[in-house]
């Protein structure tokens, strides 16, 4: 197996409408990490493509629709799909292409364009719900996730205020991010209490704890062992790769943990050579489309015991300046939620931390390993990367 | 240097789409479904008409599951049996909502709950709604608890289709 290491990263601002077209985010993105790589579109030997539902945009087979403003024509090409763990599962993808031998160079882009559905997505969102037991109910999309921040609340005893202490933490890392979603943070003095006042969605869901519907794109060039050593002096390796899927069956087993992302996280510890996560990994951004599921996630890689979290995020421990900085990006609360494209995005963040290059964003403490996870599909995969320098 | 360094893409806001400011192209997709059932799930909508709720059972793994299904994904044999299990249970977790399945505000808000089902293994059961638990969230939260015991309300067996909406809600049940 071949070693793989990242060599750049790209992104769009992240925005609730863009004008752009899928295809041009999608270009905007590859250009910009093909550009930090110092490579061009003739050094790329394969593509690896993530894209959200088909039904966003309208538009079947998006894959290849996307396909030339990826990069992709005349290439081996392929993309795949894990509902919001696509985004994390890209990196893997793409790691596969390359830690095969089969290619030296694969390019990863990750797109989303959530504005085209009119006037909202939602009706798109629904259809994950099973057809015949559970969407004739009248569901809507934050049904599945108020009831599992329900389930975690009340196993932990969790207040409301600490799950709205993420928000606060989240949005005002995000201002320091140049592709932040205009308006995602209301302010640069927002509290727990604006949080908490903020309308109730779903109940115990506000709306300030709610990631927003976002357009963008982000992307990542990978390369062999070989081809890294003759582009950079300080590359950034691909240590572990991790992936799992649990039961469409939901409401047979116990949300208030996502045991799937366990066995994701310890794939990847496994092949990275970690044992004690907590000491070996020094900046995490855990999937947060929500405020709790950041918590959740913690949890589940292995980074807090079971119900933990919540103490941790209110002694400090997961803030910039923290011992487990975590979201230093601001996440997908702070930064916005282009679904395939936001765990690229905090693949991207994870990459710019481990070369110093997070300007205002960079962690204090020093870090040498850092992890990316995200989560999606039916609250059921897990897909993790850990990446070293 | 701060990365990502000028990063592109131009914002839009939804006047601009409504003044013409940027041009649009508009279509509208008409798709209808009609899914047949299933064995398993046809067989649950048979029982749920008759007011009485199937599960089905796979004696190696000892577990006894709804939504049934044909197969058990565990062991991935058959199922041994179809058991009828009562119309009462626990509640495993619920919200309130405030929003209808296309994000239009309600009045009077819903309360979604996962039910673990009486006569299925532990921690098994399935998304319903609640329903007598009150009309505003400070009522629900007070009458509605994680692990009371609920009933299934059924629709009068006349007008029954065999659907999951053939039990209207679930409503508190005394202990």
């Amino acid at each position: 197996m071949e070693r793989v290491a990242v060599l750049g990263a790209g992104m769009t601002r992240f925005m609730r409408r863009a004008q752009e077209t899928g295809k041009e985010l999608a270009w905007e993105a590859a250009r910009m990490a093909l550009d930090e790589a110092g490579l061009t579109l003739k050094d790329i030997e394969c593509v690896a493509l993530v894209s959200a539902p088909d039904a966003f945009d309208g538009v079947h087979m998006k894959g290849e629709y996307l396909a030339d403003g990826a990069g992709a024509t005349r290439k081996p090409f392929m993309r795949s799909f894990v509902g919001g763990g696509s985004g994390v599962f890209a990196i893997i993808h793409g790691w596969y292409h390359v830690a095969s031998g089969h290619f030296d160079t694969c390019l990863v882009v990750a797109e989303e364009k959530m504005s085209s559905t009119m006037p909202h997505p939602q009706a798109a969102f629904n259809t994950i719900y099973d057809q015949f037991t559970e969407r004739p109910l009248g569901v809507n999309l934050l049904w599945i996730f108020a009831l599992e921040m329900n389930r975690y609340m009340q196993v932990h005893k969790i207040p409301l205020e600490t799950i709205a202490q993420v928000s606060v933490k989240n949005k005002l890392n995000g201002l320091d991010h140049p592709c932040h979603q205009e308006g995602i943070t209301p302010g640069p003095d927002l509290t727990v209490k604006d949080v908490l006042d903020s309308e109730i969605m779903v109940w115990p869901v506000h709306r300030l704890m709610v990631s927003p519907v976002t357009d963008g794109a982000a992307a990542l060039v990978l390369a062999s062992e070989r081809v890294a050593k003759r582009m950079t002096d300080k590359p950034v390796w691909i240590e572990g790769v991790g992936w799992h899927l649990d039961s469409s069956y939901w409401t047979n087993r116990d949300l208030y943990y996502p045991k799937y992302v366990e066995y994701a996280a310890r794939m990847a510890y496994r092949m990275a050579g970690i044992t004690d996560p907590r000491k070996e990994i020094h900046v995490v951004e855990p999937y947060d489309p929500f405020a709790y599921k950041e918590l959740h996630h913690l949890e589940g890689l292995l980074l807090a015991d079971k119900g933990e979290a919540p103490r941790l995020l209110e002694k400090g421990v997961f803030n910039r300046d923290g011992d487990l900085p975590s979201c230093p990006s601001g996440g997908l609360l702070g930064v916005g939620n282009p679904i395939a494209a936001a765990g690229t995005m905090k693949v991207a963040e994870i990459f710019w931390q481990l070369r110093g290059e997070a300007g205002a964003r960079q962690v204090a403490r020093p870090v040498k390993r850092g992890l990316a996870q995200a989560w999606g599909d039916l609250m059921q995969v897990g897909t993790v990367v850990v990446l070293g320098r | 240097m701060m990365k990502p360094q000028n990063a592109r893409g131009v914002p839009l806001k939804d006047e601009d789409l409504k003044v013409g400011k940027v041009l649009t192209t508009e279509w509208r997709v008409k798709a209808d479904y009609a899914w047949d059932c299933g064995i398993a799930i046809g067989r649950y909508f048979d029982g749920l008409k008759e007011g009485k709720i199937l599960a089905t059972r796979c004696r190696r793994c000892r577990r006894t599951v709804v939504p049934p299904r044909i197969f058990c994904e565990w062991c991935f044999k058959p199922m041994d049996e179809w058991v009828e299990v009562r119309d009462t249970g626990r509640v495993n977790t619920f919200s309130v909502s405030y929003f209808s399945w296309d994000m239009t505000p309600l009045e009077k808000p819903e309360v979604p709950a996962v039910i673990e089902i009486d006569g299925c293994s532990p921690g098994v059961g399935f998304m319903h709604l609640l329903g007598e638990v009150g009309d505003n969230l400070d009522e629900i939260l007070r009458r509605v608890k994680v692990g009371m015991k609920v009933r299934a309300v059924w629709k009068p067996a006349d007008q029954r289709t065999g659907a999951i909406t053939d039990i209207l809600y679930f409503k508190p049940e005394e202990e």
